[in-house]
């Protein structure tokens, strides 16, 4: 919101510095977002009539100009022509510095001494005009100041935010009041008229109230002997200096007292006002408003907001003819004309709520729909009249306000009643205030305030944001603390029994992130909104969970997998020749809740009063290998030292099953906890198809995908048996074996049997993998080294024999056999 | 010439159906394209020979002959996704490997330098601070419906501080009824929710957590970025501890010379509610660009726990009083690596990552 001060300051007397000022409202939580200074620069400019215009030999560009500022003849050089001897320009004399900062010096140009600079709109700061100099009022004098010529009082206009919960700062007067009560100083209202004149408004008007609970108040003054013309000069521009474009006296008057007290107002021209009675309806279906934006609008179509019956409040008259969507914007057909000589003066209380339904739904934003859906001051309607016609009359002298307004009421909100103790305060804020501060503080802004024992407080009407019971207040509280100064707030920095920490899962992914960077990995970021292209990928047949209102259709699925973006990533990294790394992301995925294992609900829709269903997250580790000589069996290396890390080292790695989309087909593996069983996630190659499509050249590409949960799942199962073996003393066997072992026997499995095959056995390492001429296709030769001890002595030739007897017999139960050294 | 020029067709056309499925490879497929439906074919010869008929005639026989043609056209489409497949098929089986049988150690997986992301790495900085003032952290998940995202945090549907947060919607169930969380705020509820299900109160927590707005990106915002978010809830807290907790935050991570203050803002789910700004990091205090020449810059939002929220979990404030806050992890990287846009963190070029460790 724009506040000039010059306007601020009829209201309240402001602080000598601005810096003070703009400290004090940023502290108030009127927050200070721009300053502009208007009118600043212009101080040394003065009026200059031409008096002659030469040409300068050898330039046809800028000319030499005479005019007289008020102290004899003064020569300028001036670029521009749009102006001829007699006329009135601005005149920047030496030592002048303009708006920006510009200097004025006197200059030679083309052996010519220029004076100071006539000056275009755009130069002065007072418009976006550049095409030539500003000409100014005939009856201007030659030497008097610029700014007294325009009229143009320097000012200051901040730029202010104000909080959602301020309803009664939407208005000069609302942070006027903010300022009267930090500072202990008055309040100045503004000067209002009072009706007078012949007969009563009810003879010649009427309103009602068809829909009580979304119009809690509708007023309707008649204001009789209106002419429609330009607002006075002084009005027009604080409007401007507000930033809302001056129309006419009449619209005029609407918005100045909009922005000076908060409370939209709405001027018909009684003559088109059939019956001259205005009723506050619901829309029915089927019924259409074309507003003064010129769009044609559905009325009473629900809308797609949570609960949104689609309930718009119009005002009709007598013959039942709409003229507008209640508190946002109006029609054409009561619209002020030139010719308006009678005029209706709406001024209402709307339900916020349904302000702020009708304006999401029809998409239409006002500064009057703006106000009202934050709940604009319900006792404020007949006060703004008031001030309406006051503000009128500067320019219509004698204006007829028809005594007796109407004024009918539907449902108003009460003013919320809030009882305060002492203790209360020193509960909430931790430092004890005296009773009587708080009652000023209160009071500055029109709470009531009545001691009994504690605090019994009543909110001002305008403030509809302050709620009953305990909410009410903290509401109140939080006025209280503003109002004190929050940086006046005591600091104490609270301690509790309870220790901090992290949670299994959290600390595990920690510890992944460390020895994935161990391991030379690049972490990256990629979008959890993806195409359909990316999410085809992996998932060619899968519901997709789409976003109702992408930014672009690029980003419009939740991503099903992270492998197309790590893809993305070595592709535009590849380009650049820098595609060489091993790349891994630590993120989430969704499923849709057709197709999740387990369909994640919760409480949901309009009030929480039913369950939803949402999609299944899961938070995976996916890592891309890609740099040179990276492939499936790097992948496998490196998910089994990431694993064995976070102590799951005693795993299945199984090339069996169909490969999902998006793997190289026989290169893929599943990854399971051997102790558990769970399945921790999938390593192998990216298919060689889409290899293609982001690799310059025909890399393979590993991958390893692991499941968080499932690893902290395995992890918590592991952890019940946190027993270590102390390495027994005697000396170990060694002792190497070559099986011959059919395709289907997973090299893990075998191990596993070997390890139990005799309790001497203390180690299985797989070493090296046969496949060739000697052997048949559907078999291979795996290698373990196996070391054998005795935690009771030192073994001897014979257990050795028997524990390699038991090691082939236990070999043979999977079908595998010793090979022939032969 | 004969009288009837296709009187041979159907013979014609069933011994180019044979040699096409006698077609064994790719390149043989590829070779012998031309003679079976080229220019050289028998089917091009045909089409000539149709000259010498009546328009009427010709009609018919060209109908026959482009339907003999789309036949082995057919026939070829199929036989060539068969090679393709077929030819796919034996490069995956020569390629096929066993992955249980790779052995280790006959591995070699070349050394480098890793980099964890800039995020995670801010992240895990603060977390650290956190839990050394006695902060669990906890996890949340992404997307929430719109109960917890907003009406259980005091933002009924269609309120105009909604406008604070713009909502991406899933197309699921009811039009906005599930979206991608705005903020890490969902979270507090749960937790929440969970202590009094768990009979587990107090509760001091931190929630970081990537959270998505519909804000166009630019050099301050993505559309996805990370927050972290604080909650407190025991016995005899007040505003003063939430001042206290900030102002410790401040100094143990931006450094003890970072001051802290509060001015008034406004949170649904917060009573009174606050902006933090602390000392601008870059000017120290002294007053530059980036800090407007304040000397201050804004960092998050916080507050004491609105009652309403208390009421929408079921805690009872008149024994449980507490305060939460939130701000953004990336704007802290932001600042703390004085990033000038924000885009290059989803850039993902690797010289941007590798100057992270």
């Amino acid at each position: 919101m724009r506040v000039p001060l010059s306007w601020l300051s009829e209201f309240v007397d402001l602080p000598d510095s601005l810096d003070e000022l703009i400290a004090v409202m940023d502290d108030l939580g009127l927050v200070v977002e721009g300053v502009e200074r208007v009118g600043e620069g212009l101080e040394s400019v003065v009026v200059a009539r031409v008096e002659e215009i030469h040409v300068i030999e050898g330039a046809d560009r800028i000319r030499r100009v005479v005019v007289e500022a008020g102290a004899g003849p003064v020569e300028i050089v001036c670029g521009a022509t749009n102006f001829s001897v007699g006329d009135f320009v601005p005149l920047a004399p030496v030592g002048a510095v303009l708006p920006g900062g510009f200097e004025i010096a006197r200059r030679t140009m083309r052996g010519v001494v220029s004076n100071g600079m006539l000056c275009s709109g755009r130069e002065l700061g007072l418009s976006e005009d550049h095409g030539g100099l500003l000409l100014l009022d005939p009856s201007s004098t030659p030497g008097e100041l610029l700014t007294s010529s325009l009229a143009l009082a320097p000012d200051v206009v901040l730029d202010i935010s104000i909080e959602g919960n301020r309803p009664d700062a939407w208005s000069l007067l609302g942070v006027a009041r903010d300022l009267a009560a930090r500072f202990a100083r008055s309040l100045r209202m503004p000067a209002v008229a009072t009706p007078q004149g012949e007969g009563e408004t009810r003879q010649s008007a009427q309103v009602s109230i068809e829909a009580p609970d979304l119009c809690g108040r509708f007023t309707l003054s008649l204001i009789r002997g209106v002419r429609v013309g330009p607002s006075p000069e002084h009005l027009a521009r604080r409007l401007t200096l507000a930033g809302m474009r001056p129309i006419s006296n009449v619209v005029d008057a609407s918005n100045l007292v909009m922005l000076e007290l908060g409370q939209p107002t709405h001027a018909y021209d009684a003559d088109r006002v059939g019956a001259r009675t205005l009723r506050a309806r619901v829309a029915r279906p089927g019924e259409v408003l074309t507003t003064l934006d010129g769009v044609s609008r559905a009325l009473a179509q629900p809308g797609r907001g949570l609960g949104d019956s689609g309930e718009d409040l119009v005002i009709v008259d007598g013959d039942d003819v709409i003229h507008g969507l209640a508190g946002i914007m109006g029609g054409a057909l009561g619209e002020i004309r030139d010719s308006t000589t009678e005029i209706l003066l709406e001024a209402a209380f709307f339900d916020p709520m349904t302000i702020a339904r009708a304006s999401k739904r029809h998409g239409l934003r006002s500064e009057a729909s703006h106000r009202f859906e934050r709940g604009v001051d319900p006792e404020l309607a007949l006060f703004a009249a008031a001030r309406f016609v006051q503000l009128l009359e500067e320019s219509v002298p004698g204006l007829e306000w028809v005594p007796g307004p109407l004024d009918v009421l539907g449902e108003l909100p009460e003013r919320s009643r809030v009882s305060l103790s002492d203790h209360d305060i020193e509960r909430a804020l931790g430092v004890s205030l005296e009773r009587a501060t708080v009652v000023r503080l209160l009071e500055g802004l029109n709470f009531t305030v009545r001691e009994e024992g504690g605090l019994d407080v009543i909110a001002p009407s305008a403030r509809l944001d302050v709620r009953v019971g305990s909410a009410g207040r903290a509401d109140v509280i939080e006025e209280i603390e503003r109002l004190y100064s929050s940086t006046r707030m005591p600091r104490r920095t609270p301690s509790w029994p309870q220790p901090g920490g992290w949670t299994v899962a959290q600390t595990l992914r920690r510890r992944a992130r460390e020895v994935f960077c161990a391991l030379g990995g690049h972490e990256v970021w990629t979008p959890t909104m993806v195409s359909e292209t990316h999410a085809a990928l992996t998932h060619p047949t899968s519901p997709r969970i789409r976003v109702a209102n992408p930014l672009a259709v690029e980003e419009s699925i939740l991503r099903p997998s992270m492998i197309p973006g790590l893809l993305q990533v070595f592709a535009r990294n590849a380009e650049r020749g820098l595609g060489d790394e091993l790349f891994g992301e630590f993120g989430v995925v969704f499923t849709h809740p057709e197709e999740a294992e387990k369909t994640r609900r919760a409480r949901g829709g309009a009030g929480g009063t039913i369950e939803v269903e949402l999609p299944e997250e899961t938070e995976r580790f996916t890592l891309l290998l890609a740099r040179p000589g990276d492939d499936a069996r790097r992948a496998v290396v490196t998910a089994r030292t990431l694993l064995a890390r976070l102590g799951l080292d005693d795993l299945d790695v199984e090339s069996i099953g169909e490969a999902p989309s998006g793997w190289h087909p026989s290169r893929y593996a599943r990854v399971l906890d051997t102790r558990s069983g769970v399945e921790l996630g999938r390593v192998g190659e990216v298919d060689p198809e889409l290899v293609r499509g982001a690799s310059p050249d025909s890399r393979r590409l590993g991958l390893v995908d692991l499941d968080v949960a499932r690893i902290v799942e395995a992890a918590r199962i592991r952890e019940r048996d946190s027993r270590v073996r102390v390495p027994n003393r005697f000396p170990a066997a060694l002792m190497d074996l070559a099986l011959v072992t059919p395709n289907e026997v997973g090299a893990d499995q075998l191990r596993r049997v070997l390890l139990r095959a005799s309790s001497l056995v203390e180690s299985v390492t797989l070493f090296d993998v046969y496949r060739g001429d000697s052997l048949a296709e559907t078999e291979r030769s795996l290698a373990y080294a196996i070391r054998l001890t005795s935690t009771e002595r030192t073994l001897s030739d014979a257990d050795v024999a028997d524990a390699r007897r038991a090691l082939l017999e236990a070999a043979a139960s999977l079908g595998a056999t010793l090979r022939s050294t032969s | 010439m004969s009288d009837e020029p296709l009187a041979h067709l159907d013979t014609h056309v069933e011994e180019l159906l044979a040699a096409v499925e006698a077609l064994n490879s790719l390149e043989e497929l590829i070779a012998s394209e031309p003679s079976l439906v080229g220019k050289r074919s028998v089917l091009s010869s045909l089409q000539k020979s149709l000259g010498s008929l009546s328009p009427e005639e010709r009609r018919d026989a060209g109908a026959r002959l482009q339907e003999a043609r789309r036949r082995v056209d057919e026939a070829l489409r199929v036989r060539r996704v068969a090679l393709e497949q077929a030819a796919r098929d034996a490069e995956l089986a020569a390629d096929y490997l066993d992955l249980g049988d790779v052995v280790a150690g006959g591995v070699e997986v070349p050394l480098g330098v890793g980099h964890p992301g800039i995020v995670a790495l801010t992240q895990y900085a603060l977390e650290e601070v956190f839990v050394g003032m006695g902060f669990r952290v906890e996890d949340g998940p992404e997307v929430e419906s719109d109960w917890y995202n907003f009406e259980a945090l005091n933002i009924p549907p269609a309120h105009p501080a909604r406008g604070m947060w713009d909502t991406f919607y899933l197309e699921l169930g009811e039009p906005e009824s599930v979206v991608l969380r705005t903020h890490t705020s969902p979270t507090q509820i749960h937790l929440m929710e969970r202590a009094v299900a768990e009979n587990s109160l107090p509760l001091h927590a931190v929630m970081p957590g990537r959270c998505y707005r519909r804000d166009t990106p630019d050099a301050r915002h993505l559309a996805s970025f990370h927050q972290i978010e604080g909650i407190v809830v025991d016995r005899g807290i007040t505003f003063a501890d939430l001042a206290g907790t900030i102002d410790t935050f401040t100094r143990a991570y931006f450094g003890p010379d970072i001051d802290s203050r509060l001015r008034p803002g406004y949170f649904p789910f917060t009573e009174p509610s606050a902006e933090f700004e602390i000392t601008c990091t870059l000017c120290r205090g002294e007053g530059c660009r980036t800090c407007s020449q304040t000397g201050w810059i804004e960092l998050g939002g916080c507050g004491m726990i609105d009652p309403a929220v208390f009421d929408a979990v079921g805690i009872d404030a008149g024994e449980w009083s507490g305060f939460a806050f939130g701000f953004g992890i990336d704007r802290c990287a932001q600042m703390r690596h004085e990033i000038a846009d924000m885009r290059a963190l989803i850039e993902n070029d690797v010289r941007f990552l590798r100057q992270f460790s």
